[in-house]
């Protein structure tokens, strides 16, 4: 892009908050009452995580990732890109972090979610916000109810919940499932921090907790004495 | 009267075109020399001023439709029946140039709702832009755009940001030669590339150019202006109200009392009437999407307009606000 140094994110800002708002209210009003249904999926898998601790990793991994793909599929591409063009070409690294998800958690049955400590409570944390704090967002707000944004629905809940669940796992590859929802976030906190939204903290936020929480548990791995 | 062979038709159109616009083209040249405001024709009825496209004469009003963000509303029926809205108090209040383009995301399928429930308004005057890195797929995108519109042909294509603007151009002309559309220009916004426009505009062409202009950033008025006036380029201004913000700042504010001699009565008006009234000026594209906006827009171009000594006047003031 010529002069690239010029631009501004306003310049690729190409819908009004009130646009952007009413998306979500027509969307909900589409799938209801598939909101439902999908928070009782993030309320299954916690349950899972809880009880299961070690034998709940591939039920996890097929649930998030039908849930990424359903809102790659359902909000980015149909909904969104009609918008704003750029989300066409995000809509696919939704499809990529479903199949991520089913390789390592189901077929390679990478994820093991027994991780506690400052890493599994921060989890806790971004599930908490993800599953019940983010839909009181609009009525905190001043919008409507409708046009609040649902776990497995709007792609902001769904990222902060997954990072939510990868921070209480361990495995082999859970670097590799990282990256997807941690740019997601941040290109969502960009977009609403240009658009004046308040909300724009909290896809922030759970960025900044992630990476706290993952390299605070990496520097803890180093630090413990070799296993015999 | 004797018939002229066919293939002698479009040698005297050209011609004729030619002299047209030189004509314009000097006349224009000489108001920008002197400051005086341009030669606008006024309707009886409180109807916009209209200004003169110099490569064919042709009169439109000058104040039209821009589409940026504004009517990027998606598949929501709500915000697509505003948007018409704002359109038929557009062509009510005598407007006529709406500009888009496949960068502005829903902007054109929305236009193209607007205009059916409209049924077509004979008056469009439709300006599209072609906006892709490929020169090849210029053609496609174009074609793409006008099913969107639901129009038989653009009035007016632009190259968007001077993007591939060299491959573009080409296509551009073909089609022109072809009759597939009627004028070609190009554009940038916010003061972008501007060496570039001006080495375009002297060496292709073009019948538009249209960029960024408004009371606070008067970047060309120093060479880009003044050069539209001297080569009969016809001028479109995007931002006038810096996407908002400047109505917004000057919100807090009152309008001064002198600017009511201009039949200024609000910021909106205030603001436009500074763009108009630069000779050079041919339309400028402010986006809204209020009924009462689009109506206080048009009206700008309505009445009398500030010569240069207003002119200054009036950046003088807003800018020491």
């Amino acid at each position: 892009m010529p002069e690239w140094w010029t631009y501004r994110p306003e310049d690729f800002l190409l819908f009004s908050p009130r646009v952007y708002w009413r998306m979500f209210e027509l969307h909900n009003a589409a799938l209801w009452p598939l909101q439902a249904l999908t928070l009782a999926f993030g309320f299954v898998m916690l349950a899972l995580i809880v009880r299961q601790p070690s034998a709940s990793g591939r039920s996890v991994a097929l649930i998030l990732a039908i849930l990424w793909a359903f809102v790659g599929w359902s909000f980015l591409w149909n909904r969104y890109a009609t918008i704003n063009w750029a989300a066409a070409y995000v809509a696919p690294a939704f499809v990529l972090e479903a199949l991520l998800l089913l390789v390592i958690g189901m077929l390679l049955n990478g994820l093991v979610f027994d991780r506690r400590g400052p890493a599994g409570w921060t989890g806790y944390v971004l599930l908490a916000f993800a599953l019940t704090g983010q839909p009181l967002l609009a009525p905190l707000q001043g919008r409507v109810w409708a046009s609040s944004e649902s776990f497995g629905i709007a792609p902001d809940p769904t990222a902060i919940g997954t990072l939510g669940f990868l921070l209480l796992a361990r495995g082999k590859f859970l670097s590799l499932l990282l990256p997807i929802p941690v740019l997601w976030c941040l290109l969502s906190g960009i977009t609403l921090q240009t658009m004046g939204a308040p909300e724009a903290w909290a896809p922030f936020a759970a960025v900044a907790l992630t990476l706290a929480a993952y390299i605070g548990t990496i520097i803890h791995q180093r630090r413990l004495p070799p296993t015999a | 009267m004797a018939r002229v062979p066919k293939n002698q038709v479009g040698i005297t159109e050209n011609r004729m075109l030619t002299t047209r616009r030189m004509l314009l083209r000097a006349s224009l040249a000489a108001m920008t020399a002197t400051g005086f405001p341009p030669v606008v024709a006024h309707a009886q009825d409180g109807r916009p001023a209209t200004r003169r496209i110099p490569s064919t004469g042709e009169a439109i009003p000058a104040v039209g439709l821009g589409t940026w963000i504004t009517f990027n509303v998606g598949d929501d029926p709500i915000l697509r029946g505003e948007c018409a809205d704002v359109m038929a108090a557009f062509f009510e209040a005598g407007g006529r140039m709406i500009d888009s383009s496949p960068m502005y995301g829903s902007s054109q399928p929305v236009v193209g709702h607007g205009l059916r429930k409209l049924g077509r308004p004979a008056t469009l005057f439709s300006a599209e832009k072609v906006w892709t890195s490929s020169g090849a797929d210029g053609p496609s995108q174009i074609e793409q755009s006008r099913l969107f519109w639901d129009v038989p042909r653009f009035d007016l294509i632009q190259v968007h940001n001077l993007l591939a603007w060299e491959a573009h151009l080409q296509t551009l002309f073909k089609m022109k030669a072809a009759g597939a559309v009627r004028y070609v220009g190009i554009t940038t916004s916010e003061g972008r590339r501007h060496d570039l426009l001006e080495r375009i505009m002297r060496d292709e062409p073009i019948d538009f150019v249209q960029l960024s202009y408004n009371i606070v950033d008067r970047e060309a008025e120093k060479r880009l202006l003044p050069l539209a006036a001297e080569r009969g380029i016809a001028v479109i201004i995007n931002r006038p109200f810096r996407q908002g913000t400047l109505t917004r700042r000057l919100a807090r504010e009152p309008v001064p009392r002198w600017a009511a001699n201009l039949g200024a009565s609000s910021w909106a008006r205030f603001l436009l009437k500074f763009i108009l009234s630069h000779p050079a000026v041919t339309v400028a594209i402010p986006a809204t999407t209020r009924v009462d906006h689009v109506r206080e827009n048009l009206a700008a171009a309505a009445g009398s307009m500030p010569d240069a000594a207003i002119r200054e006047r009036m950046a003088a003031h807003v800018q020491n606000l």
